[in-house]
């Protein structure tokens, strides 16, 4: 069995030293720092898209936030100024409908008074009529002039029993 | 007809002799030689376009980086980051001295236990290292299994001392029958083939599926070698 020969164990003991120390030191010099650097590098490539990402993310977020508020604000905004508006024209309805019920009633007013205006000044036509009428009638039935005066006094005596 | 053992024959190529001890440059030499240029060749080469979104060389090199990686951070933890440059020398050059092994006509380094030996004897005595330079005399703690009554303690200790001292053992006596089994296996049914005319055929496709199966355990041998000297280092590490 040539694993047993003693006498090839010192050169492979040299030379496993000589290559393994020369793996170790490429090894540790170059390969790791080379490959280590590399993959950190996508590493940090990663990370920081990802961060990216979130960030990105997290902005669209309180984009999205900010939008609604505003969506919000103008919408109750809206509501406000509709409540607003409904409350102060249904204010000025009312006043307008009490101004002109005012006039109205002031006309109403007015009118009556004119209405009873004329009525005194048809019933004071009436008595001067009825007043003329009589002493008429009484100066012909008598055939004598009739006091005007005394006719006035007895037509007013006789409108006023009634 | 060459003898299966035949193949693992030391035989020098450039005759060295300093001081009456023979340090020729043999085959063993060539193929050690031969993986640590591999080794190299394969990382640099996979490492020289340090692409954001790597090529497949590249793609195999950081997987075989990733992979120890893995490895040393899962059996270590945090602590062995400063080990993994020697975890992955370790790695890549019994990985690689067990793939070139498996080249036809080609020489197999870790078929040899004075070799696999040395790689173990060197990782246990660094892991010992490491132990004793963490923890001092506290080190020797690992060898008083916690829980036990006292009892027992002066059957356990020797017990513990005489495993932890195997260690180098079972980890070289792994790899070098494992390697020495297969291809001393694979020689004697390649030596089946011709002598048997057209009956060869049955050899010569258990050769085939014995090639395939050799790939496996050169990669898994690697695998084990490295992971046991990381469970060594994480109990030199943590003490249990």
């Amino acid at each position: 069995m040539p694993q047993l020969n003693i006498a090839m164990f010192p050169t492979q003991l040299f030379w496993l030293a000589v290559c393994f120390v020369a793996l170790y030191l490429l090894v540790s010099y170059v390969i790791v720092p080379r490959l280590g650097s590399v993959l950190d590098e996508r590493q940090r490539r990663i990370d920081d898209n990802l961060e990216r990402a979130t960030e990105l993310k997290a902005e669209a977020e309180t984009a999205i936030a900010v939008y609604e508020k505003a969506l919000n604000e103008a919408r109750s905004k809206a509501q406000e100024t509709l409540r607003e508006k409904t409350a102060a024209m249904q204010a000025e309805a009312e006043a307008r409908s009490r101004s002109l019920g005012e006039k109205l009633a002031a006309e109403i007013k007015a009118g009556e008074a004119r209405v009873a205006a004329a009525k005194e000044a048809a019933i004071q036509g009436v008595r001067g009529l009825a007043a003329e009428v009589a002493g008429d009638l009484a100066s012909r039935l008598t055939a004598g002039a009739v006091d005007g005066a005394k006719a006035s006094t007895a037509v007013d005596s006789v409108m006023g029993s009634r | 007809m060459a003898s299966p053992l035949h193949q693992f024959e030391v035989t020098p190529l450039v005759p060295i002799h300093i001081g009456g001890v023979d340090l020729s440059f043999t085959n063993s030499s060539a193929f050690m030689v031969a993986a640590v240029g591999a080794a190299a060749l394969f990382f640099i080469y996979g490492s020289k376009g340090r692409a954001l979104v790597p090529g497949r060389w590249q793609s195999l090199a950081e997987l075989t980086y990733e992979f120890v990686a893995g490895m040393v951070r899962e059996n270590v933890g945090q602590e062995g980051r400063k080990y993994f440059p020697a975890v992955l020398s370790l790695f890549c050059f019994i990985l690689f001295c067990n793939l070139l092994g498996l080249l036809p006509y080609s020489f197999t380094v870790t078929s040899h236990i004075i070799v696999t030996f040395a790689l173990a004897f060197t990782a246990f005595i660094g892991v010992t290292l490491v132990g004793i330079m963490r923890h001092g005399l506290h080190f020797f703690s690992l060898f008083v299994p916690s829980g036990v009554s006292p009892v027992l303690l002066p059957l356990l200790i020797p017990i513990e001392i005489v495993s932890y001292l195997s260690r180098p053992v079972s980890l070289s006596v792994r790899l070098f029958a494992n390697m020495m089994a297969g291809h001393t296996m694979m020689k004697v049914f390649a030596s089946f083939i011709l002598p048997l005319g057209v009956f060869g055929i049955a050899p010569f496709a258990i050769d085939v599926v014995l090639t395939g199966f050799e790939f496996g355990i050169a990669i898994i041998q690697a695998y084990i070698f490295t992971v046991l000297t990381c469970l060594y280092l994480h109990d030199a590490v943590h003490l249990h």
